[in-house]
C-alpha cells in the first residue's frame, strides 16, 4: 500500500502571533516556524501503518515556497521515504492546494491518503474534504482510530456528541484530529539519513493549476481586548462578585 | 438573493446551532431557504418551519442521508444550490465534515468559521488560534459558509410559517457506511447551548475528581468542559474538550479549574462574557483574560464553592 501525506509549514504553536501595526496581514518576522502538528500525527500514522507491514511507501508533499522543503525534511526524518514540493509563490488557499494534490494523485496513485485536520495558521480545515470532493473518495475526517485492511478503512471519528465509527473503500482520504497518536521525536541518525532521501520539486505552473486566491484579506486586527479583571481573596468573595457584582449567578 | 441554511439535527431534533446560523445568513440575503435532510427526520422538517425568517423548508426524507454521511449530503446539496447565492451551516463538526466538500464540488472557496458578516461578500473570521481577526472578501460567486454559532444570537424557533417542499432526490456515494455511534448520554446542557460551564484541567489529576465540579454544575445548570490535557489524560471523553480543536463556547459564565489557560485552550473560552480561574498557580496566564481570579488550590476551593452557592 502506498500513503501519501500532504504536510503544510505553519507558525510554531507556541507563538502568540500578532497583526502588523498597520493591519495589512499577520507579522510573521522572524518568528518560528514548523511542520503543523496535525500534519505531523498524519506522518506518525503512515509511518506506523509501514512499520505495521500495512504500507510499503510513504510520500510527503507540500504546496507552498521553496523554504517548505525544511518541513518535507522533518517529515522524512520522522519516516517518509520520497517528498514533493510543488513550489509556487503566491500563498496557496485550500481549493487550490486541493487541485495540486489532486494531480499528483493521479500520478503516484496512493491507496490512502491521511493529511491534518486543520493547519493551524488559518484554521480552516477544508483541504482534506476538498480533495476527496474533487478525487470522488470517501473521507474520514477528525480520526481518533484508524484500521485498515481488505482494501477498506475503519476509522473512528471524534464529533460533537462523541464518537462515530464508519468504514470506507479506498482509495481514501482520512484527516487526523490529535488524539490520533503521539508522533514521535525525529533521532539525529534519522535527521541525517532524511538528508539523502529523494526531494522532487515541481513548479505549479508545470502543472497548469490555477492556485489564484478566491478569498483576499482586506485586514487583519487584533481580537478585543478584554478589561482586567481582579483577583478575588476567597470564595466568599467569589461567590459575592459573582451574585451582585456580575449577576451571573442567583 | 436567496441564502439556503443546511439545518443541524439528529433526526428526530433540530439543533439550537441551526438558529445561529439562520441568523448569520440574515445578514447576507433577504430571503432564506432551510435545507432538511435525514431520514424519517418529518418531526424535524416541522419545528423548522416556524424559525423566524424561513420561507421554505426543503425537506429530503431517504435513508443514505440518516448519519449525514458527507459523501452524500454533499452531492444532495450541490444538485439543488442553483438558485442560491449563498450556502451556510453551522462549524459544528458535521458542517466542518460535509462543507468543504460542497465548495469543492462548486469550484468556489469556502469561508470557515465566520464571526461577523461586514457585507454580502466580506466576512470577519478568527485566524491563529483566536489571536488574530481577519476580514476576508470573497471573490465567488456563491459564498459557502460555516458559521460560528457563538458569533450571532439565535433567531427565534417559533415565529415563522414557512412552507415545506418535500423533494425527491437519492445521492448514495457507496463509498462510505456508517457502523456506529457512540454519543455521550448527559442530562446536563450541550457545552455549546450552555449559559454556565465548569471546565476542568490537569490540576484536576484524574477523573473521579470530576464529581468535584458534578456537584457545583448540579447546583448552577452547568455544563462540563475540559481542557485538552484532561482529555488525552482520560479524565473525561473526547467531546468535553473546549478550545482551538476542540468546541467554541462563550456561555454567560465560564469557571476555568485547574486549566493553566494555554493559547489553544483560550481560542475556545475567551469570548465568554464572565471568566472565573481558579489556579494554585499565580502566574498562570488563565488569569490574563480572567475576570475573577481564585489563587487556591482546587481541592479545597470546589468543596467550599459548592457549599455556598
Ligand atoms: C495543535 C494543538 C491544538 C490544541 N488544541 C487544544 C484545545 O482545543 N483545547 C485545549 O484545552 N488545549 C489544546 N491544546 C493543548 C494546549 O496547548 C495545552 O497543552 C492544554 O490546554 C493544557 O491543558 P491544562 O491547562 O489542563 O494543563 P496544564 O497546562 O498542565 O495546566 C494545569 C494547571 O493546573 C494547575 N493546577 C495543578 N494542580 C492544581 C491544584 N491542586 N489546584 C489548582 N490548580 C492546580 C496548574 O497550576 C496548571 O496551571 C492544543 C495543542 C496543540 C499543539
Amino acid at each position: 500500500m502506498k500513503i501519501l501525506v500532504p504536510i503544510k509549514r505553519v507558525v510554531d504553536y507556541n507563538v502568540k502571533v500578532r497583526p502588523k501595526a498597520d493591519e495589512s496581514d499577520v507579522d510573521l518576522n522572524n518568528v518560528k516556524m514548523a511542520i503543523n502538528p496535525f500534519c505531523e500525527i498524519a506522518v506518525e500514522e503512515a509511518v506506523r501503518l509501514k512499520e505495521a507491514g500495512s504500507a510499503d511507501e510513504i510520500i510527503a508533499i507540500t504546496v507552498g515556497e521553496s523554504v517548505a522543503q525544511e518541513q518535507l525534511r522533518t517529515a522524512l526524518a520522522l519516516g517518509a521515504d520520497k517528498a514533493i514540493l510543488i513550489e509556487t509563490d503566491q500563498e496557496p488557499q485550500p481549493l487550490g492546494i486541493s487541485k495540486a494534490l489532486k494531480s499528483i494523485v493521479e500520478r503516484e496513485n496512493p491507496d490512502l491518503i491521511i493529511m491534518g485536520k486543520q493547519a493551524i495558521d488559518g484554521d480552516n480545515n477544508q483541504t482534506g474534504q476538498m480533495l476527496a470532493a474533487l478525487l470522488g473518495y470517501p473521507q474520514a475526517t477528525f480520526a481518533s482510530e484508524l484500521k485498515v485492511s481488505d482494501g477498506k478503512a475503519e476509522v473512528t471519528r471524534e464529533v460533537d456528541g462523541g464518537l462515530q465509527t464508519i468504514s470506507i473503500n479506498l482509495p481514501a482520504i482520512v484527516t487526523s484530529d490529535l488524539r490520533l497518536n503521539e508522533p514521535r521525536y525525529a533521532s539525529l541518525p534519522n535527521i541525517m539519513k532524511a538528508k539523502q532521501k529523494p526531494l522532487e520539486t515541481i513548479s505549479s505552473d508545470e502543472l497548469g493549476i490555477d492556485l489564484n486566491p478566491r478569498i483576499s484579506t482586506v485586514k487583519v486586527s487584533p481580537p478585543p481586548e478584554r478589561e482586567a479583571g481582579i483577583i478575588v481573596e476567597s470564595i466568599d468573595q467569589l461567590v459575592d462578585k459573582l451574585k451582585n457584582e456580575a449577576k451571573v449567578i442567583s | 438573493m436567496t441564502a439556503l441554511v443546511i439545518s443541524e439535527h439528529d433526526n428526530s431534533e433540530l439543533k439550537g446551532a441551526t438558529l445561529n446560523t439562520v441568523s448569520a445568513a440574515q445578514k447576507l440575503d433577504d430571503e432564506i431557504h432551510l435545507l432538511v435532510a435525514g431520514s424519517n427526520c418529518n418531526s424535524v422538517a416541522e419545528s423548522a418551519a416556524t424559525i423566524e425568517g424561513v420561507s421554505k423548508v426543503l425537506y429530503v426524507d431517504s435513508p443514505e442521508y440518516e448519519n449525514f454521511l458527507a459523501e452524500n449530503i454533499s452531492l444532495l446539496i450541490k444538485n439543488i444550490s442553483n438558485d442560491y447565492s449563498s450556502i451556510l451551516a453551522p462549524a459544528t463538526t458535521n458542517g466542518k465534515n460535509f462543507m468543504p466538500r460542497v465548495a469543492a464540488l462548486l469550484d468556489v472557496a469556502q469561508i470557515s468559521d465566520i464571526s461577523a458578516v461586514e457585507s454580502k461578500d466580506t466576512f470577519q473570521r478568527p485566524i491563529y488560534a483566536g489571536n488574530c481577526i481577519a476580514t476576508v472578501k470573497s471573490a465567488d460567486e456563491v459564498k459557502v459558509i460555516t458559521v460560528r454559532t457563538t458569533a450571532f444570537d439565535p433567531v427565534s424557533s417559533e415565529s415563522g410559517s414557512a412552507e415545506i417542499l418535500k423533494l425527491e432526490e437519492v445521492n448514495d456515494a457507496g463509498i462510505s457506511q456508517f457502523i456506529k455511534d457512540e454519543l455521550a448520554e448527559s442530562d446536563r446542557p450541550e457545552l455549546t447551548a450552555a449559559d454556565v460551564i465548569i471546565s476542568g484541567g490537569r490540576g484536576m489529576q484524574n477523573g473521579e475528581n470530576f464529581n468535584l465540579l458534578e456537584g457545583i454544575a448540579d447546583k448552577l445548570g452547568a455544563a462540563i468542559g475540559a481542557s485538552r490535557a484532561a482529555v488525552d489524560s482520560g479524565f473525561v471523553p473526547n467531546d468535553y474538550q473546549v478550545g482551538q480543536t476542540g468546541k467554541i463556547v462563550a456561555p454567560n459564565l465560564y469557571i476555568a479549574v485547574g486549566i493553566s489557560g494555554a493559547i489553544q485552550h483560550l481560542a475556545g473560552m475567551k469570548d465568554s462574557k464572565v471568566i472565573v480561574a481558579i489556579n494554585k498557580d499565580e502566574d498562570a496566564p488563565i488569569f490574563q483574560v480572567a475576570d475573577y481570579g481564585l489563587v487556591a488550590d482546587l481541592f479545597t476551593a470546589l468543596p467550599e464553592m459548592e457549599s455556598k452557592i
